[in-house]
């Protein structure tokens, strides 16, 4: 399949500060990307750049097959960018500033009012046409900015944390939304919320200090994890020794660990060797020594570790290495 | 030329969108006739022109012009909106040819209510209305040349307080580069050539010889080429700058 966004070799400088470090990755119809990253690490330094607004010190970037900095209007005409903050005109309405953005788009006047009426359904802005953009809650602004990303239904879609500000249930729509239309578009979504990538991304790309660190679906992320495969259950105080005593010795058991105490009851993780499922070995030794289980919980994997796991390596590896 | 359209309609509009359209044009018609009729002394000449009236707009202009420039560039870099200007298919060249075309409009707006002093000399006498249009016309050049410094000097900070003073300075350096006051100063040390460089970029000396009645297309040409210059300085400083 076509790839819509090509990004080859990218680095951003500013005086001695790299921002951005050799970043290279490609999306293709269909692909949802998430970055993830510490703050600061470079992540809105490279959608700057894939949307045009920074230039690149080396590097390029193609959207759709159009160079970005030679071809900088045939590039920018197909696709929409949510900056960070969601910057828009204070002094306009949401309708002027959907109607100025359809007008610069150059889209004739009925397909530009279709392309309005569908994009105020689509994030439900229909309460604030009329109110000044300065006067409107974060989270409307932040709806105001995706109305006008995806205004002329671009191929390809750049939204730098799109949900940020957002209440539970407004950030349930807007995922819902750009999932919808991830399927027949190239999507960068940056975001702090690591269930976000989880829960919408088809590839998690982690940037730390300007590098690409990981470049892979949300899954595979997941299995990096210590926690991957790890049954979690939760038995008598009196059986932890029990517990211990049983699985400590296991050829297919890491490490055993108590994660939780509460009065009577315990919580202990058992961490699996390598990446193998032991839920039906666990289950059995628990039968042969007839323990008692309250809970049992099959771990899928946690991003927050992984994340923190490789972004705080590598600065420290960075900073050992200086 | 579309897109130059497109720009300059959104920012003519958001001038009357704000109080700042209202607020700018009462105070520009207020401190006018404020000049003209006390101190410029209108009905007291007993002439029938409008010297006295022009003979102040340059130092009028030189507060109120960077004024209305202040905010061009500066409200959108702090407001982050440039970012959002600069990823829609619109040029740089685009943005700033119809951001300062919006402000040149509405400065003429403003001087156009300027008319009933026009009405006034008419009615009480028989003034030369080709001298007072081309006075009319060396204003709204001379607007125009200061809109196009303030402009950029606007794109040149996050701050309008800093882009308004900046711009004030610089403005009032090329008012007065044609008095002796300046051109002693170079005149020890700099030679000939410089000085009459010097003196001739003065927006006074082609002001004061349109207003007089004297349209020679040199001065003309100077403010347009003025105007030209800035902008190109302007487009190259937002290509510069926007994204610090």
């Amino acid at each position: 399949m076509e790839s819509l966004i090509e990004v080859q070799s990218l680095s951003k400088r500013f005086g001695g500060l790299t921002a951005v470090d050799n970043i290279s990755f490609s999306a293709k119809r269909g692909d949802l990307l998430g970055f993830l990253g510490p703050n600061g690490a470079g992540k809105s330094t490279t959608m700057k750049m894939i949307t045009g607004f920074l230039t690149p010190s080396e590097g390029h970037v193609s959207v759709c097959g159009h160079d970005v900095s030679r071809h900088a209007m045939k590039a920018k005409a197909s696709m929409g960018y949510l900056p960070e903050g969601a910057p828009a005109y204070g002094d306009m309405t949401p309708l002027q500033f959907l109607t100025f953005c359809a007008k610069t788009r150059g889209l004739p006047a009925a397909e530009a009012n279709s392309a309005i009426e569908r994009v105020i359904e689509q994030v439900q802005l229909n309460a604030v046409l009329q109110r000044p953009v300065e006067t409107l809650s974060k989270g409307y602004k932040r709806r105001v900015g995706i109305a006008q990303a995806m205004l002329h239904d671009p191929p390809v879609l750049i939204l730098d944390e799109p949900t940020d500000g957002l209440d539970p249930n407004q950030k349930y729509e807007v995922r819902q939304l750009i999932s919808e239309m991830a399927k027949n578009k190239a999507i960068i979504i940056s975001t702090h919320i690591l269930e976000e990538v989880d829960a919408l991304c088809t590839r998690a790309i982690i940037i730390a200090q300007g590098q690409l660190l990981y470049d892979g679906t949300p899954a595979s992320l997941e299995v990096m994890s210590r926690w991957h495969q790890a049954v979690t259950i939760r038995v008598a105080r009196q059986d932890v020794a029990k517990v211990n005593a049983a699985f400590n010795n296991a050829d297919y058991i890491k490490a055993v660990e108590t994660t939780a105490e509460e009065e009577a009851r315990t919580t202990l993780t058992l961490f699996p060797e390598g990446t193998q499922a032991i839920l039906t070995p666990v289950l059995s030794t628990l039968r042969e020594r007839k323990l008692d289980v309250d809970e049992i919980i099959v771990e899928k994997g946690r991003l927050d570790e992984v994340f923190r796991r490789l972004t705080q390596n590598y600065e420290m590896n960075r900073s050992a290495g200086k | 030329m579309r897109q130059i359209n497109i720009i300059f309609q959104r920012e003519l509009t958001s001038y009357f969108a704000t109080p700042v359209a209202y607020v700018f044009i009462v105070i520009f018609l207020f401190m006018s006739g404020l000049f003209t009729f006390y101190i410029g002394g209108l009905y007291e000449r007993g002439q029938a022109d409008l010297q006295p009236f022009f003979a102040y707009l340059p130092w009028l202009y030189l507060f109120l012009i960077p004024a209305i420039s202040m905010r061009l560039w500066s409200e959108e870099r702090k407001s982050g909106t440039i970012e959002l200007l600069m990823t829609l298919p619109v040029s740089t060249f685009h943005a700033v040819m119809g951001k300062f075309l919006a402000a040149w409009v509405f400065t003429i707006i403003a001087l156009s209510l300027t008319f009933p002093l026009w009405l006034t000399v008419n009615y009480l006498g028989n003034p030369d209305n080709g001298v007072i249009f081309a006075g009319y016309c060396a204003s709204a050049f001379m607007a125009g040349a200061y809109l196009a410094v303030g402009a950029c000097i606007s794109a040149t900070t996050k701050s309008q307080v800093i882009a308004f003073v900046i711009s004030v300075v610089i403005c009032f350096l090329f008012v007065v580069s044609g008095f002796p006051m300046v051109l002693d100063f170079f005149q020890s040390w700099a030679p000939d050539v410089v000085l009459e460089m010097i003196s001739a970029t003065s927006f006074l000396t082609h002001f004061n010889a349109i207003v007089k009645g004297l349209i020679d297309l040199r001065d003309v040409v100077f403010f347009v080429s003025f105007i030209i210059a800035w902008l190109v300085i302007n487009v190259v400083v937002v290509e510069l700058r926007k994204a610090d």
